[in-house]
């Protein structure tokens, strides 16, 4: 029997971490971002039938990027935590805040227990507010820790780049179209600097809309809806459609 | 999940383990005792008395059903409640009426939306007509113990059948038994009344409005016959609650529409207090 090599628990944790994050690295960007009347979420995803994107519960939607089978047993598991905690107490009592906690102790859980593999994953937790200021967004990287997202967040592997691209560009209060228009030029851009086309049939988007008379906010814009969205905001790159929403907010994010 | 104290506070296994999409099997599998089927009632001594929801009654027409209720719960001779609302949603392109014991059957629709919510939300896509309607059944039957106490739990379902684009309706009986009924139904103690009266005056081509007022008619010759059945409350505003689905989903008629339904239907009624009249032959 040998003895095994001494490996520091700094040097164990940055291998975990970086095993973690190229797998994260490989799967496609999405991005999550409010708009005037809610929150959007868009992202390239070939697939017509495995979402990246689902509804949790009444106001709270998910995102992930990583690992198809990783992140749907995550989602599952939030489905059955919302809707258990719902029918314990009442519906209102389930909040993205609760739900973001329970998503990190459980990353945090397996990311530090030597005896799992850490998740290739990263998951965005978004809560629709009855006004902007309600919005929540959070990310939960791969390692557990929370980060409270304001405006718009990208997940996946080009996300830094991708982030920064909307940091300058994203404003509040933004209508639909202009705020997907702006998502899908941020997915658009490479690595390498470059551009290309990714076209509406692989585009995979979602909203949590505030103004949805149905209790459930969450909806996906697909077929004729996104296209019409699509050519909406190519029409109009100046915005025409008259801000719906009153607030115009003074910060800029 | 909350009563675990060796919590790390992360999901415990049973959420992340693969399996069911139905939240009734993950209930039984993780806190069974939140299942309203699992309870054992002490033996009862005598008469045990909780508030009983009475009438339901939908009738289909060509583009869709409608579910309606009468608005009171009562317990023994008293009436427990004159605004209890006894239909509800069960989700976008169906609805639920109930009559029975008030508590458990306000539990039950509260678990069948979510068995159906949560399956949509696991599978992405949403159950059969026919099977919400056997889910339905499902949870009628684990009531049969306490249907043999007393506190029995009769419903009425009626959805839009999206595959076979028209309105369907379900009835049951205690134990769980399902039929699909042709044109109308009825359920709870003024059911007897308001099938008879239906059945004089149910076509195959009604109209939405006709088939809004026929349900109307029925829940008043219910209230008529049976004392347990409330009729339109005029004084306090009080009115059946109507509900049509039909391809463009569920909705519940506002207060001021079916007011103004039942409005017609007493407005008539003043003329002919027995209601409209079938022709003899």
């Amino acid at each position: 029997m040998s003895t095994p090599f001494y490996v520091s628990p700094q040097q164990a944790m940055a291998d975990r971490a970086e095993y973690a994050r190229k797998g994260i690295a490989r799967g496609r960007s999405l991005v999550v971002m409010q708009y005037a009347d809610g929150i959007v979420f868009v992202g390239e995803n070939p697939s017509r039938a495995l979402h990246k994107f689902s509804e949790i519960y009444d106001r709270i939607g998910f995102a992930a990027a990583g690992k198809y089978n990783e992140y749907e047993n995550l989602r599952i598991g939030g489905v059955r935590y919302a809707d258990l905690r719902g029918y314990t107490y009442d519906r209102d009592d389930v909040t993205a805040r609760g739900l973001a906690n329970v998503y990190a102790q459980t990353l945090g859980t397996i990311f530090s227990s030597a005896g799992e593999k850490p998740y290739e994953v990263e998951l965005v937790v978004a809560e629709v507010g009855t006004s902007p200021e309600g919005d929540q967004i959070y990310r939960l990287p791969h390692d557990g820790s929370i980060v409270d997202e304001h405006g718009s967040v990208a997940v996946g592997g080009n996300a830094e780049q991708i982030s920064s691209f909307l940091d300058q560009r994203h404003r509040d209060g933004m209508s639909l179209a202009e705020a997907l228009k702006l998502a899908v030029q941020a997915l658009s851009r490479d690595t390498n600097g470059g551009e290309r086309e990714i076209p509406a049939e692989r585009l995979e988007v979602a909203v949590l809309d505030r103004t949805r008379p149905q209790q459930r906010k969450f909806k996906r814009i697909v077929g004729r809806q996104l296209s019409r969205l699509l050519e909406a905001s190519d029409a109009a790159s100046a915005p025409t459609e008259a801000p719906s929403d009153e607030e115009t907010p003074d910060d800029e994010t | 999940m909350e009563a675990n104290p060796r919590s790390t506070g992360r999901l415990p296994a049973a959420f992340l383990t693969p399996g069911s999409s139905s939240f009734m099997d993950f209930l039984g599998e993780h806190s069974p005792e939140l299942l309203p089927g699992k309870r054992v009632l002490p033996p009862v001594q005598g008469v045990f008395e909780a508030p009983h929801g009475t009438t339901i009654v939908a009738v289909s027409f060509p583009g869709g059903a409608v579910l309606a209720g009468d608005r009171r719960a009562t317990m023994g001779n008293m009436i427990a409640q004159r605004d209890m609302e006894k239909v509800f949603p069960a989700d976008e392109y169906s609805a639920v009426g109930i009559a029975g014991t008030a508590g458990l059957a306000v539990e039950m629709v509260k678990l069948f939306q979510l068995e159906l919510e949560h399956f949509e939300k696991v599978e992405g896509a949403q159950l059969s007509l026919e099977g919400k309607a056997n889910r339905l059944s499902t949870m009628i039957r684990s009531n049969l113990g306490m249907a043999m106490q007393g506190l029995a739990v009769v419903p009425l379902f009626a959805g839009w059948d999206v595959d076979r684009e028209k309105g369907r309706i379900f009835s049951y009986d205690v134990t769980g038994g399902r039929s699909e009924e042709q044109g109308y139904a009825a359920t709870g103690s003024g059911s007897i009344f308001a099938r008879g009266s239906m059945k004089k005056l149910y076509r195959e081509d009604l109209t939405e409005e006709q088939a809004l007022t026929l349900v109307v008619q029925a829940l008043y010759d219910a209230a008529d016959e049976d004392s347990a059945t409330g009729g339109p409350d005029v004084g306090r505003r009080i009115y059946p609650i109507i509900t049509v689905i039909t391809d463009e989903g569920f909705r519940k008629l506002t207060d001021a529409e079916s007011s103004e339904i039942a409005h017609a239907v007493l407005e008539r009624r003043r003329e002919q207090p027995e209601g409209p009249r079938a022709s003899l032959l």
